[in-house]
């Protein structure tokens, strides 16, 4: 297969026109811009027959009119990042609960104020309790891979919600990698025409999202087990993916776990620069891995569990913060482990707000004051990057 | 109720779901004062008060939300509205 060298954003868009997205509302903003444009681009060209790309006046407008097409039965694509993405925060949840599988790419960077437009992951993971598949990729190829998968997750008929697969601004999003573009007919094999059962069709009057009375934890719940139920669908159609298109992607991302007693757990781009420390660390001796989190909603504790049981110290790296409260995803790791026979010492680090730079130095660093920790038998819950603070 | 997918409803529904039962107050009706206009049945937003053959009207309390239009609009003070009392 010819290799293509293509930034994050039209990654997202390929997938996009490869998914044969029928309606794509959008509102540009940095650093998704570029995604958009893509689209933008290839639309005016006549590249997107048949697609409607809707220029709107906001982000709020964007995700309402990506609810009115997904309820007509329309195959909807947008993207957005940061600010653009807390204002479409209302209409997420009606998106779910309407049971529309709409995919959106997010572009993930960090909230104001201040004002940055370099990358973290607050924007995505405030999005958690929204209902929403959420996907993170780690590279430019993973990020096309899962718009892909994203349509045929979302659509199948036993999950029906929305989806997120998001990449970090900057670091992904501008930056070229050589990727694999799949042909369209490969698409066409592995994913469908969208046929929903449930919208509103010419010959189906139906009212989507009407008031409910003592009925409503009925569908909140339903919104839960879809949600639920989309884990076993991710697993069943790697063997379909990998068949096509000679890629396969697992619930988590386990490197180097096999005899690890110490691990990384992280989420995102950096996670490529941590397995390169990894590499040199292991040359040193220092039997160390990583879990890169890729699947955040729904939560595959299973698999979480699996891969961190037999770790003696587990640093979580959240490059995001809930202030008053720590790293978003460091009590989500503790609590999958809480239940084990056996659990291992977990220390959280908050990293790389803002852009940050995670070098491997800094991977390093985090490795030792693990070590330090799993010596002492304390755990640590600390900003990486407070010195001159 | 029949749970579907997202609460999508088919139309007609509400031929089984009663929607009276939100009400607070209900229209009570002095028919003495009725000079057969119509008017209340026109602005019903819930079409529940129908004219009979005669012009003065009954009304529908399967489905009238006790919203006082009517009675706000009668030009006799006909209607009036009462507590509802369940």
């Amino acid at each position: 297969m010819k290799q293509t060298l293509v930034t994050g954003n039209e990654a997202a868009a390929w997938g996009a026109r490869l998914a044969r997205a029928n309606y794509i509302p959008n509102f540009p903003i940095t650093p998704q811009t570029e995604c958009i444009e893509t689209l933008a681009r290839w639309s005016s060209d006549g590249e997107l027959p048949g697609t409607f790309f809707d220029r709107m006046e906001s982000e709020h407008s964007v995700m309402s009119a990506a609810v009115g097409a997904a309820a007509v039965g329309s195959r909807v694509f947008t993207a957005t990042s940061s600010q653009g993405l807390l204002l479409m925060h209302e209409v997420l949840y009606i998106a779910a609960g309407m049971r529309l599988p709409i995919v959106m790419a997010t572009i993930s960077r960090g909230l104001s104020a201040p004002v940055t437009l370099w990358s973290d992951h607050n924007d995505f993971l405030d999005q958690r309790d929204s209902g929403w598949l959420m996907f993170h990729a780690e590279n430019n190829q993973e990020v096309l891979d899962m718009v892909l998968q994203a349509y045929r997750i979302a659509e199948d008929p036993q999950v029906l919600l929305p989806a997120m697969v998001n990449m970090d601004g900057y670091v992904l999003s501008f930056t070229d990698e050589p990727i694999n573009i799949p042909s369209p007919e490969q698409v066409a094999e592995f994913l469908p025409g969208y046929d929903p059962a449930h919208t509103i069709a010419k010959n189906r009057p139906v009212t989507v999202g009407p008031p409910v009375l003592d009925e409503y934890s009925i569908f909140r719940a339903q919104n839960h087990v879809a949600s639920r139920n989309a884990l076993a669908v991710i697993e069943e159609l790697q063997d379909d993916f990998e068949k096509i298109f000679g890629r396969r992607y697992h619930l988590v991302d386990e490197f180097m776990l096999e005899d690890a007693e110490l691990v990384l757990v992280t989420q995102g781009s950096m996670s490529t620069t941590a397995k390169a420390a990894i590499l040199e660390m292991r040359d040193e001796g220092i039997k160390v891995g990583l879990l890169r989190l890729r699947v955040i909603r729904p939560w595959p504790n299973e698999a979480v569990a699996g891969a961190l049981k037999d770790a003696k110290a587990i640093a979580v790296i959240d490059r995001n913060v809930a202030p008053g409260k720590g790293g978003i995803m460091f009590p989500e790791i503790i609590e999958t482990l809480y239940n084990l026979d056996r659990r291992p010492l977990v220390s959280g680090f908050v990293v790389g707000l803002g852009g940050n730079p995670q070098t491997e130095n800094k991977i390093k660093e985090i490795t030792h004051k693990l070590e330090e920790d799993l010596a002492a038998g304390r755990p640590r819950m600390e900003w990486n990057d407070l010195e001159g603070i | 109720m029949k749970v579907t997918i997202g609460g999508a409803v088919k139309p007609g529904t509400t031929r089984v779901n009663k929607t009276g039962g939100w009400r607070n107050f209900r229209p009570l009706y002095h028919k003495d004062k009725c000079v057969r206009c119509g008017l209340c049945s026109l602005l019903c937003p819930d079409s529940s008060i129908h004219e009979q053959e005669d012009k003065y009207v009954t009304f529908d309390f399967d489905y009238c939300k006790g919203c006082g239009i009517c009675a706000n609009e009668c030009p006799k003070d006909a209607i009036e509205m009462v507590l509802e009392e369940k």
